[in-house]
């Protein structure tokens, strides 16, 4: 297996060679199956290599390969390498198998388009880099993945260009994300300053010189973890993804929603091992989690755009994901980020159903009663809306739940607090999109209606599997105090215990606390009174959503705190400002000015000295007596003296 | 011979062409294109036969010139010139080939001028005795001139006057200091003065305060070209009046000349002076890199924004050359490759669509991504290559220079990783102005996408950028050696200083 790693990236690629040069003249049936085919050859090497590791030891679930040396100056060296342990391997297999399935329903979804053929070289290309992302075995293989990432979800979310407000939804995101990586950067040049190296495997014996909390780790790991708030659009640099929503919705479930923005996870659990020696930078990322977890569900509260609450929503999931990083539950965090790729890629493609179905339409409050029209896309609707709103038995119970009781035992009470309205939150804003898209009457026009349909089967078909894998992906990491063994966190064991395993894992090796229960209840509990109360306001149609979306408090969470305005005004208008200023005063001004007065001068200089030239041949004369004299006197000079 | 030939063939064809009637157009530019054909031919053979394991000169011609003065005629590359020369008759014959329909007057003059400008480049960068140097320095003055004042925009003669007159307002101190050194050399063998650049490196040793004025001396020459903030304000200018092939030659090689000039000889004859300069070149390097990034920004010419992108990108060249380690240097030559080639390319782009519509005002476009696909995707691959994007050749000289530069000062390097998020800033939004939205101007709407010669020059230009993104391993071997010498002679008048 360990020469053929590079297969699970090379597949996507040819798609997308093969697709720029050779298929101009294919069907869109070929062109479609075909990059499917490729991205399907991935999630086939990648059940391969999960294989594969299951036949080794434990221990030894490490397979890498070297391709070539990409760069080697003097002591600096960055070889193009890939490696599958059992983290990167959960990673390939979500990222494949999403990936696949989000390649068949686009055939359905962009049927017709005119960038057909451009949409899928795009959409191999981000699954090439994805897959790169994970599999590199280095910081800047990584990096580059991440880099690769970004341009795609840039080129995807500008897709249909010839809108300027998508043209700069796309922008924006790679502007933001730049930020980030400004971050990732400084931090790839300090872990190599530090270490000497920038290979995972040769950082970690190199750690044992420094301290746990050594204030260069400590910045190595505020530093990444800029990055991963650009990429995984955590606050305050969340801005461009709720904007993404302008791409595709198919590529809003995989880039926006199902795996890139998940890399900034991936990225702080690959570096675990550093973060477990930071215990300050660990609280950084717990509280800036949590945090965004529940300041995104309060935009998501109120939002109108099927695809917007969706997006807060992700957000805010991503949030949790990263109080579990934050709280040392590496594992738990990878689990969230399986079963969220599952139930929210179901959710964005149901929505891409929805909004398919309703000719393109994305305000919820001219749907409704669309259950009995597109039955298919409301019941798998429904098994994610339960999943995300943690409903037991569903996938998303058992890892959300997982990250509050890590949270919890690990006595940070008040991020525990906040997890848990936030997850009441979720469950509110979840059903009342589910409520106004699917039941009551149908609030949209005539022509809406008529035209309403339930998706082909090209895309009910990906929903229908995906719906499975959001009921029960959960139950490959059942928890002991459910009776399950957690299969989930062994399997990924060998990899964070190669850090510290004592800051973390705590609970798959302790006995069942009897609290473990009550925390677990009062998530449930709190679930379900969000259910009820949006079921009072969206299905029984109470009068208090009116009388609440008069007051001032909405208004602010509708126009999302304003913090979009705040950056206009505070930073993008200044610069450019700033700029003007520099261009049309610094530098024609001034420099120029400059440049420009000394040429005057010698004009000036010039035109007396002209003046010279009388074309008297007396005067030349005088002035050439004049010279000799000068220049004998300085010979007797320097003959005396 | 070799080096010789690579030279002297562009001047040879250019003499040609003069003889050749008026009439005959296509005759006239096909002797251009096989005479930088054939150099560009001959020096990818010096480039197989390079040794890249040394730092020895290669392929090294000597034979006396004038013996009284001390000049040889002597020619070399190591693995500094030797990329410097593949790039400038690479870009010299793409340039040939671009001008064929788009250069309609006086196209004898023209070519005859285009060709000995690159004789006086490619002379620059093997000349090793310094009369040479200053020979083919202001040989290349010339033909520039020219081009810019006589094939170019409305305000060609400010422009070109002002070109000429900042370039030789370096040329002239530097000359100053040729003279200098070569006052100070003695010859081994006649017991004379030599202009010999490797007798005079290796007998340079002066003291600091010597060091200090030749440093400045040939610094603000070099510094010019660069060049370097705050003696930019001749490029825009130049850049907006040149016609494409110049503004592509002046971006991709001429501005290389300040550079190269830092590298060969400020560097290892001055070394003392040039760790006490550190501070101020990296300081001017990182005021240039954001400068140039912000007013780039709001330019709306896109000549004038290509320009001002090229003194943030030479800012980088400065800032990882003076950080003074294999890192840093390593990408700073790289990175005057991927300059060459990329911000080459983006003029060779912006030369399509001017030839078209004759403007390049931004607002005069928008949405023509529609009718030019092919355009559209070749300028966004150049476009991600000049904002760094990794997989691209940006990346891999970027990032060795922030990372040499994080070594030598952490600070300058958080400056210098600002810039690349400004460089994403000002192209995306320039991009998105010319590309994408609904095409606002009825004449863009006929616009024709690229012909297959335009393509072609695209492609060639990209397939390098690529390549040298994926695998800059043949590039980076052999320049090491070379940049180590330097690098060690800079290191020994560091231990020298108590």
């Amino acid at each position: 297996m360990s020469h053929l790693i590079f297969l699970i990236i090379l597949f996507p690629l040819i798609g997308v060679i093969t697709n720029t040069f050779f298929t101009r003249r294919w069907s869109e049936a070929a062109i479609g199956i075909f990059s499917s085919a490729m991205v399907g050859a991935s999630f086939v090497l990648s059940v391969a290599a999960f294989i594969s590791l299951l036949g080794m030891e434990a221990s030894a679930r490490h397979i890498e390969q070297v391709l070539f040396d990409w760069i080697r100056v003097g002591s600096f060296h960055a070889p193009a390498a890939l490696l599958v342990d059992t983290l990167s391997c959960v990673m390939i297999l979500t990222v494949s198998a999403v990936s696949f399935l989000i390649h068949i329903y686009s055939i359905g979804y962009m049927h017709g388009d005119t960038g057909f053929r451009r949409y899928f070289i795009f959409l191999n290309l981000f699954v090439f880099f994805m897959l790169l992302l994970v599999l590199g075995s280095n910081f800047l293989v990584m990096f580059i993945g991440w880099e690769g990432v970004g341009l795609c979800s840039y080129l995807l979310i500008g897709f249909w260009y010839t809108d300027e407000v998508k043209a700069t939804a796309g922008k924006k995101a790679f502007i933001v994300n730049r930020i980030g990586d400004f971050g990732f950067m400084l931090a790839i040049f300090l872990i190599w300053t530090t270490f000497g190296t920038i290979q995972f495997d040769e950082i970690i014996p190199r750690m044992a010189s420094f301290p746990i909390g050594s204030s260069v780790i400590t910045a190595i790991c505020l530093l990444l973890f800029v990055g991963a708030i650009g990429k995984s659009a955590q606050f305050p640099l969340y801005v461009w993804l709720p904007d993404a929503m302008a791409g595709p919705t198919p590529v809003s479930a995989l880039i926006h929603a199902a795996t890139m923005v998940t890399a900034g996870v991936y990225m702080v659990a690959r570096s675990h091992f550093l973060y477990s020696m930071a215990p300050a930078a660990l609280e950084v990322v717990a509280i800036v989690g949590a945090g965004t977890a529940i300041f995104a569900a309060t935009i998501g509260l109120v939002q109108n755009d099927i695809k917007k609450v969706l997006a807060y929503s992700t957000v805010s999931q991503l949030g949790y994901m990263f109080l579990a990083c934050g709280v040392g539950a590496y594992g738990v965090a990878i689990f969230h980020l399986m079963t969220h790729a599952f139930f929210k890629a179901l959710l964005f493609l149901g929505s891409g159903s929805v909004i398919h179905g309703m000719s393109g339409e994305q305000d919820i409050r001219q749907m409704g009663g669309l259950k009995t029209k597109m039955p298919k896309t409301y019941w798998t609707f429904l098994v994610a809306t339960l999943a995300i709103a943690g409903i037991p038995g569903f996938s998303g119970f058992f890892s959300k739940d997982e990250i509050l009781w890590k949270t919890f035992e690990g006595h940070h009470y008040v991020l525990w607090v906040v997890g848990v309205v936030a997850a009441f939150f979720t469950a509110f804003y979840m059903f009342r999109l589910l409520y106004l898209t699917f039941h009551g009457k149908f609030r949209g026009s005539k022509s809406q209606e008529q035209h309403v349909h339930e998706s082909p089967s090209s895309m009910t078909v990906p929903l229908i599997i995906l719906a499975v894998l959001a009921a029960i992906g959960g139950y490959v990491g059942l928890p002991a105090a459910l009776g399950g063994s957690n299969h989930f966190e062994h399997f990924l064991h060998p990899v964070f215990a190669g850090g510290h395993a004592h800051l973390l894992l705590g609970g798959a090796h302790h006995g069942v606390e009897p609290v473990e229960y009550i925390v677990m209840l009062i998530s449930v509990i709190v679930a379900l009174l969000g259910i009820w109360l949006a079921r009072s306001g969206y299905f029984r149609m109470a009068s208090w959503p009116g009388k609440l979306s008069k007051g001032m408090i909405y208004t602010t969470v509708l126009n999302k705190y304003y913090v979009d305005q705040i950056y206009d005004v505070g930073i993008s208008r200044p610069t450019v400002k700033f700029s003007e200023i520099m261009a049309e005063w610094f530098d024609l001004g001034v420099i120029d000015g400059l440049v420009n007065g000394v040429a005057a001068f010698f004009n000036w200089v010039a035109g007396w000295l002209r003046r010279l030239q009388t074309g008297f041949v007396q005067n030349y004369a005088i002035l050439m007596g004049a010279g000799i004299i000068l220049v004998l006197a300085s010979l007797f000079y320097k003959m005396f003296f | 011979m070799l080096l010789t030939f690579s030279i002297f063939i562009p001047t040879l064809a250019g003499l040609i062409i003069l003889f050749v009637p008026r009439k005959m157009e296509i005759l006239q530019r096909s002797i251009a294109l096989i005479g930088t054909a054939v150099a560009f031919a001959l020096t990818v053979v010096v480039f197989i036969g390079f040794d890249g394991s040394t730092s020895n000169y290669q392929f090294e011609e000597n034979w006396t010139w004038i013996s009284s003065l001390g000049v040889n005629y002597h020619l070399a590359v190591d693995g500094i010139s030797l990329f410097l020369v593949l790039l400038t008759t690479f870009l010299s014959m793409l340039c040939i080939i671009s001008s064929w329909g788009s250069v309609k007057e006086r196209i004898k003059e023209y070519h005859f001028f285009l060709l000995l400008l690159e004789t006086g480049i490619v002379g620059v960068f093997c000349a090793m005795d310094f009369f040479l140097f200053y020979v083919f320095w202001e040989l290349m003055l010339i033909p520039m001139y020219f081009l810019i004042g006589v094939w170019g925009g409305p305000r060609r003669i400010y422009a070109a006057v002002k070109f000429f007159l900042y370039t030789m307002t370096g040329s002239v101190l530097m000359l100053v200091g040729i003279l200098y050194l070569y006052f100070q050399s003695i010859d081994p063998i006649t017991g004379g003065h030599t202009f010999d650049i490797l007798t005079i490196t290796n007998q340079c040793n002066f003291p600091m305060g010597t060091q200090i004025w030749l440093f400045l001396a040939f610094g603000i020459a070099f510094a010019i070209k660069v060049p370097m903030f705050p003696f930019h304000t001749w490029l825009p200018d130049a850049h907006v009046e040149a016609p494409t092939a110049g503004s592509v030659i002046l971006a991709g090689v001429l501005l290389k000349m300040g550079t190269y000039g830092f590298l060969r000889f400020c560097l290892p004859m001055f070394p003392g002076a040039s760790l006490k300069f550190v501070p101020v070149i990296s300081v001017l390097a990182l005021i240039g890199i954001l400068y140039g990034a912000l007013v780039s920004m709001v330019q709306k010419d896109i000549k004038r924004l290509v320009a001002y992108s090229s003194v943030a990108h030479l800012g980088f060249v400065m800032l990882g050359m003076f950080a003074m380690n294999l890192q840093g240097m390593a990408g700073s030559l790289l990175q005057q490759i991927n300059h060459g080639l990329s911000t080459g390319a983006l003029f060779f782009l912006v030369g399509v669509i001017y030839d078209r519509r004759h403007t390049r005002l931004i607002e005069d476009y928008g949405g023509i991504a529609k009718v030019m696909p092919l355009y559209a995707s070749l300028f966004m691959i150049v476009m991600l290559s000049s904002i760094g994007v990794p997989g691209l050749n940006g990346f891999v000289g970027e990032f060795l220079i922030l990372l040499g530069t994080f070594k030598a000062n952490m600070a300058y390097a958080v400056f210098g990783a600002a810039g690349v998020i400004f460089a994403a800033v000002y192209l995306l939004w320039a991009y998105q102005r010319i590309f994408f939205g609904k095409i606002v101007h009825s004449v863009n709407e006929k616009l024709r996408d690229c012909s297959p010669r335009e393509a072609f020059i695209l492609i060639a230009l990209i397939i390098f950028i690529v390549l040298i993104g994926v695998y800059p391993e043949p590039f980076l071997s052999r320049m090491e050696p070379a940049l180590q010498a330097v690098l060690n002679r800079v290191q020994d008048a560091n231990a020298m200083v108590p």
